[in-house]
């Protein structure tokens, strides 16, 4: 218990103590805010181009009800069964948000703000109602914290052991995403930036998109334990919407937002350990400091060089009479 | 259309899921019936259900009629943005004199509100990020910030009896007077503003650049609308909570825009809506006793709007279906008419009385659907029946004929169908033998006036591009 709001700031015990005494829980929890938000950033980059950041916040609310729902059917936390009720939670939200807007003339944007609030009230009321009968806690789902995740269990392969059973799981989704990203990079590339041409040359857009989807809803399930549903729409769209500040090629701007996706984890643990916070917000708050600095002093875009490019040309332009 | 019924099947199932559940909570803490409490409920005779009420019913008609105005331009998420850009402003107003001070609160949330808000226009017009990221970004950037705030309260030694938690998922229970003060204060503020500035925020909402050049402030009314927003979301975020608030932003302003065309009709209906959807949500909540607010006052704005979208006369779903279903039958039996029609002239109109089997071979159908067809047709008053002694059904051999209205009718579909084909072949040159199908369609909605029209501009033919009679307001009366 303290008092005050700021604690007195120490280098050892904010950067040094995490690595020397507890060296074993933070190398694990910093790895796995990376995984976390490098895969986010990874599908993010494109969940940004296609204009679907605000489906994604509304498949990350809209989850609560799936995962629930799983719960009580089968009655167990294991892994496959959240992913089934997530999937299917995210697949609903985007199908009846498609027969909202197809059915009436309410637009996109208020199908998807009633689609996600229904859902979620419809997840909290369930976690309320069978509160004891449930072992999951609405307000853990809305925060997550990555100090908590379970690093006991750990996996085996082949005698040796490789990691606690959440991190692997999501290195395996992240790895998967990268597997995806390879071998469709042209298809995703071309039905981000132009459907028709995609259509024209065979490759089917809506399948795609729904394909990104899918994908969407298993990245969120898996991340939403460590950071919650609301900071999972951070870790998406700040890595991807930083980069591309920076760069107009897509390559470029995925091989950057894994590099903020690092930078996240790491700065985001230590003031997280300074103020005591929780390791999600630290991560989002890094998040948000550097998409500050990438916007006011980007190489090409930033404000400064567009403040600075004014003055100039208005110099130029304008020669005194 | 298929698909889309079965979704909404689905949507209406899952909504059945928490009634079912809260059903099983109410059978073990009820002793008295439902019927008594909600006498009890409503007539407010407790404190605590007198302030829950009356908060909800104010918060549902600020955010319907505020709401209103977000739905209509389109910028619904952007009371999603605000209510979780609030957060940081709340953990700051608590850690002001660390109380849960309702004012210290109100100006920590709405200057925290109107930053996010601005952040959201001024990324958008210094980056090329679009709209959607720019409001993803400041939503969890800010929630982020809030929630290593909030953390951190709880930490600290007065974080205990912070009360935070209410702000996630809401509680009407949780307003104090204190807050039923603020809240009547916004609903007055809003009500003013709005009234007063109706046009101007009317004309923004719909065409910005129309204001601009009458030279209005845009920017200023913006602005304004923002802060209106903001302390309607700050003072319901105890209610409803963080999540849910943009939900009541949101739900009765599209119900309500289902419903009319007009802006001040969508006002009045979203803050009716928005009313009855915290009356539910605060009676249902508590009736169950220890389930959240927020939830239930989603869920019945929600209800409200799906009524909406199913039953709404003008946009509805089932009304839609119905009219099509009028028009195809109306189609189908003006069709039958116009079979019997060419049945009369192929007999150079001395026919009058026609056999249902010579009917289905003109219309090359079975004998059975031509006498459904004849029997719409005696229903609508446009044929009769002349004896049943061969055995009236499916002989062939039963008599009919057309009643006075049925031939006006019949005449008139043919005169349609043959003015529309003169007129595409004599005045917009199409080849003859392509003018049929074209008619087909038509024949069915062109109306008085229009006929009219291409009468007198043909000069008042007697006779279609195949040479056959055009039967005209005389002829027709055979």
């Amino acid at each position: 218990m303290r008092e005050r709001f700021f604690p007195d700031f120490d280098w050892h015990t904010v950067f040094v103590q995490p690595w020397t005494d507890y060296s074993e829980n933070s190398f694990w929890i910093v790895l796995m805010g990376f995984l976390v938000s490098g895969t986010c950033g990874l599908v993010g980059c494109f969940v940004i181009l296609r204009r679907m950041a605000l489906v994604g916040d509304a498949i990350s609310h809209s989850l609560l009800p799936g995962i629930t729902i799983a719960f009580l059917l089968t009655n167990s936390r294991d892994t496959l069964p959240m992913m089934l009720g997530a999937i299917a939670a995210g697949v609903a939200t985007v199908a009846l948000i498609e027969a909202i807007r197809h059915s009436s003339r309410i637009k996109p944007d208020a199908a998807i703000g009633i689609v996600f609030s229904s859902l979620f009230a419809i997840g909290v009321i369930l976690i309320s109602a069978f509160a004891d009968k449930i072992d999951l806690d609405a307000e853990c789902v809305l925060y997550g914290e990555l100090g908590f995740i379970p690093l006991q269990d750990v996996v085996m392969f082949g005698g040796m052991e490789i990691g606690p059973e959440p991190v692997v799981r999501m290195a395996i989704i992240g790895l998967i995403a990268i597997g995806l990203l390879l071998s469709f990079f042209k298809e995703m590339l071309v039905t981000s930036f132009d459907p028709g041409l995609a259509a024209s040359l065979g490759i089917n857009p809506t399948r795609y998109q729904y394909g990104l989807t899918l994908f969407l809803s298993v990245v969120i399930v898996s991340s939403f334990e460590s950071v919650g549903v609301v900071l999972v729409i951070a870790m998406i769209i700040f890595p991807g919407a930083t980069a591309l500040l920076l760069t107009d090629r897509l390559p470029k701007a995925i091989w950057l937002s894994t590099l903020f996706s690092a930078l996240y984890a790491g700065l985001g643990f230590h003031l997280a350990t300074w103020l005591e916070a929780s390791i999600a917000g630290g991560m989002t708050v890094i998040a948000g400091f550097i998409f500050g600095l990438v916007w006011i002093a980007a190489p090409d875009r930033g404000l400064l060089t567009k403040f600075a490019k004014r003055a100039l040309k208005s110099e130029i332009v304008l020669p005194n009479p | 259309m298929n698909r889309t019924g079965k979704q909404i099947l689905f949507a209406l199932a899952l909504l059945a899921l928490p009634f079912l559940a809260h059903a099983a909570k109410i059978g073990e803490i009820s002793e008295t019936t439902w019927t008594d409490q909600a006498i009890d409920f409503f007539t407010m005779q407790q404190p605590i259900v007198r302030t829950a009420l009356t908060g909800s019913l104010l918060i549902g008609f600020c955010c319907g009629i505020l709401g209103s105005f977000l739905v209509v331009r389109k910028l619904s998420l952007l009371g999603d943005t605000l209510s979780h850009a609030v957060l940081p402003g709340v953990a700051m107003g608590f850690l002001w004199n660390a109380s849960k001070d309702p004012w210290a609160i109100f100006v920590g949330a709405t200057a925290a509100g109107i930053l996010g808000v601005a952040l959201v226009g001024w990324i958008k017009q210094t980056t090329h990020l679009k709209e959607d990221s720019t409001m993803g970004m400041v939503l969890a950037g800010f929630y982020g910030v809030g929630i290593c705030m909030t953390t951190v309260i709880q930490n600290m030694a007065m974080g205990n009896k912070s009360g935070l938690d209410k702000f996630f998922f809401g509680q009407a229970a949780a307003l104090s007077s204190g807050d039923i003060e603020l809240l009547s204060i916004i609903a007055l503020i809003t009500v003013v503003v709005i009234l007063g500035f109706y046009k101007e925020f009317l004309v923004i909402s719909f065409d910005s650049g129309f204001a601009q050049a009458l030279g209005m402030p845009v920017k200023v009314l913006h602005y304004a609308l923002m802060a209106l927003l903001t302390f309607a979301v700050v003072v319901s975020l105890q209610a409803v909570g963080v999540v849910l608030v943009s939900a009541l932003l949101i739900t009765p302003a599209a119900a309500a825009f289902l419903l009319t065309d007009r802006m001040h009709w969508m006002l009045v209906l979203a803050a009716a809506f928005g009313m009855l959807a915290g009356a539910i949500g605060a009676f249902v909540s508590y009736l169950s006793n220890n389930l959240p607010t927020g939830p239930f006052i989603v869920l019945g704005a929600t209800g409200i709007f799906l009524l909406a979208l199913l039953f709404g006369p003008r946009h509805g779903l089932l009304p839609k279906m119905l009219r099509r279903r009028k028009q195809r039958q109306r189609i189908a039996l003006e069709n039958t008419l116009k079979a019997v029609f060419h049945l009369s002239e192929s007999s150079q109109f001395k026919d009058q009385v026609f056999e249902i089997g010579r009917l289905a071979t003109e219309r090359n159908a079975t004998l059975h659907e031509t006498e459904s067809e004849i029997r719409n047709l005696v229903k609508a008053d446009m044929a009769s029946r002349l004896d049943s002694r061969n055995g009236p059904e499916m002989s062939g051999q039963a008599q009919f004929e057309l009643t006075k209205s049925g031939w006006y009718r019949a005449c008139e579909i043919v005169r349609n169908h043959r003015l529309w084909e003169l007129y595409l072949t004599n005045a917009a040159q199409y080849p003859i033998d392509h003018v049929h199908d074209d008619a087909e369609d038509i024949e069915h909605h062109l109306g008085e006036e229009l006929v009219h029209r291409i009468e007198e501009r043909l000069e008042n033919p007697i006779h279609d591009p195949h040479g056959k009679l055009i039967p005209n307001r005389e002829s027709i009366k055979l």
